[in-house]
């Protein structure tokens, strides 16, 4: 059975249309290792028996893991939050009724951050999710579900969504492909909304194929979703083989003090891993950038706060018992739903529009927003790609930033000025590191930003990288024979040095 | 909770400092022009399926308590 989990999803997809790959088998083997989750990874798994089914005809892709962002009709969707627990949808989400035509099953719905908000997954009303590297730190968030799953041997892929690094970040932090694709590449219908403006569903996968052809299955125009318009084809499976000719910026600045000395090391290696590819290595001014995460917790939680009005115990999911009259319910409905980094962000949100900080805060952000797009596409007049690392440390403890939130935001600095501006970015792993303080060797991402719609070129640069760096579709072995063997390497190396 | 946000707004408060006059705001990033479709009929959900969620449908509508106190 693990030979079959050794698949990617690519690869296994290529294996069924061949017919020497039983789609049923195959399909049980991931069912029977979800089954195994002891990382808190599923809030709900299908065919358990426990809340509806959601049925494929006749799989012919890998089964997949879906965030529980996305609405299932009939199957339990909480976005991570008390306030929907119960709650059954009436419809399913595009993205996820694609994956069902594409033949793809279902394996269960992760667990993610409440309503998205979150950079580590403990802003879960479910629980936190353990990173499978080291089960004392966080996966990263807000699709950490997603990330750990798929890192640690519980579905061969995964989808989840992207507001300002929410797949990028936690596939870094585990050791994964993540890919959060142009603004508009792949329909929001179904998808719980967060901050609409910047909400994209995207890939979590072994490597980099498997995010292009789980690409190819989830983007195109949607009527349901006016903001949609798709990619113009594919994305084809990538096979460029070098970089000749390609140029790779590198922000000025970069605010590499902020970032860990294993990081910025693993960084600078896979900079010149480019140049031996024959790429280029020039730097690009992104003035605004910095101002990126400022803007973010503006715009974001603005939407935010207005997208979570809905919420009010009268539509779907829970409300709070004999709570007097409709005022009254509606408050405490909200006061017992919501956790409190949702809390924060809707009294940010609602402070940052409210009459006479308008301009000051909503208005200013846009206009920041303007500034950082016009620096990306002056960036990308001359130059192929923005490169950074993805997230300024490896995997940190559960518990670790909680206590401030500012610090937990500063975590998607490198993340969420693409997100702004709308662009795709993927997030490739590039190496290990051991953590300050010890502990076993924990997973580096890179990542790679590209012009809108050019997910393709994005696609062949991160597949050339990711073959000449080989860090492996299967991070290091982990998730079948990977975590003890990477536990014992741990604990061997501390041996040697007592 | 006030001391975070307070420090959430300091951080925040340094986009005021940017001078921005006469930059656009930006209100979509994807440049797209405005579309209309045919105004035909589609599948919709039924009122049932629809109120199925919710904590307490009642008569074909969402059921709430009284907006007025009671006593």
């Amino acid at each position: 059975m693990a030979d079959l989990l050794e698949l990617t999803a690519a690869e296994a997809h290529e294996a069924m249309a061949a017919g020497d790959l039983s789609p049923v088998e195959y399909t049980e083997a991931w069912a029977t290792a979800a089954a195994g989750d002891e990382l808190n990874a599923y809030l709900w798994r299908n065919g358990n028996g426990d809340g509806g089914a959601i049925a494929v005809e006749e799989p012919r892709q890998a089964p997949i893991a879906v965030k529980d962002i996305f609405c299932t009709e009939g199957v339990p969707t909480t976005a991570g939050s008390r306030i929907l627990e119960g709650y059954r949808p009436a419809y399913t989400a595009t993205s996820v009724r694609r994956l069902i035509e594409a033949g793809a099953p279902i394996l269960g719905k992760t667990n993610m951050d409440e309503f998205a908000m979150g950079s580590s997954n403990e802003n879960s009303a479910y629980g936190p999710v353990l990173n499978p590297w080291d089960r004392s730190r966080v996966p990263g968030g807000s699709s950490g579900g997603s990330a750990a799953a798929v890192a640690g041997g519980l579905a061969p892929w995964a989808i989840g969504t992207d507001t300002g690094g929410s797949i990028r970040q936690p596939a870094a932090l585990c050791g994964i492909v993540g890919l959060k694709p142009t603004y508009g590449a792949i329909s929001r219908y179904g998808m719980i909304a967060f901050a609409s403006s910047l909400d994209q569903c995207g890939p979590l996968t072994r490597d980099v194929r498997d995010a292009a052809l789980l690409l190819s299955i989830l983007q195109g125009h949607d009527p349901c979703d006016s903001t949609s318009v798709g990619l113009e084809q594919g994305p084809n499976l990538p096979d460029r083989e070098d970089l000749d000719g390609l140029r790779f910026a590198v922000p000025a600045g970069l605010a590499r003090d902020a970032i860990e000395p294993g990081v910025r090391a693993v960084f600078e290696a896979t900079l010149e891993k480019i140049e031996q590819l024959g790429g280029e290595i020039v730097e690009a001014s992104l003035p605004h950038a910095e101002h990126g995460i400022s803007a973010y917790y503006v715009i974001a939680p603005a939407e935010a706060s207005a997208n979570l009005a809905r919420y009010d115990g009268v539509r779907y999911g829970m409300r709070a018992e004999d709570s007097g009259d409709l005022i009254e319910m509606y408050e405490a409905t909200r006061d017992q739903g919501f956790g409190a980094e949702v809390k924060r962000r809707i009294m940010l949100g609602t402070y940052a529009l409210s009459s006479g900080y308008y301009d000051a805060y909503y208005g200013q952000a846009q206009k920041v927003r303007t500034k950082i797009a016009a620096d990306f596409s002056a960036a990308f007049d001359r130059f192929d790609f923005v490169v950074t690392p993805t997230s300024p440390s490896v995997a940190f403890g559960l518990g670790e930033k909680t206590d401030d939130p500012l610090a937990m935001y500063l975590n998607d600095f490198f993340t969420v000025p693409m997100s702004l501006a709308g662009i795709p970015a993927i997030s490739i792993p590039v190496g290990l590191v051991e953590p300050g303080g010890g502990g076993p060797q924990l997973p580096v991402g890179f990542q790679i930003a590209a012009p809108a719609f050019a997910e393709q070129k994005m696609l062949e640069a991160a597949y050339a990288l990711e073959q000449a760096i080989g860090f492996g579709t299967r991070p290091s072995g982990a998730p079948f024979l990977g975590i003890d063997q990477i536990r014992r390497t741990g604990s061997d190396g501390s041996d040697a040095d007592g | 909770m006030a001391v975070e946000l307070s420090g959430i707004l300091e951080h925040v408060d340094r986009i005021a400092e940017l001078d921005l006059e006469g930059v656009e705001p930006t209100s979509h990033v994807v440049e797209l022009e405005n579309v209309l479709r045919a105004d035909e009929p589609h599948e919709r959900l039924d009122r049932e399926v629809a109120l199925a969620p919710a904590p307490d449908p009642a008569e074909g509508a969402f059921r709430v308590p009284s907006p007025q106190a009671e006593g």
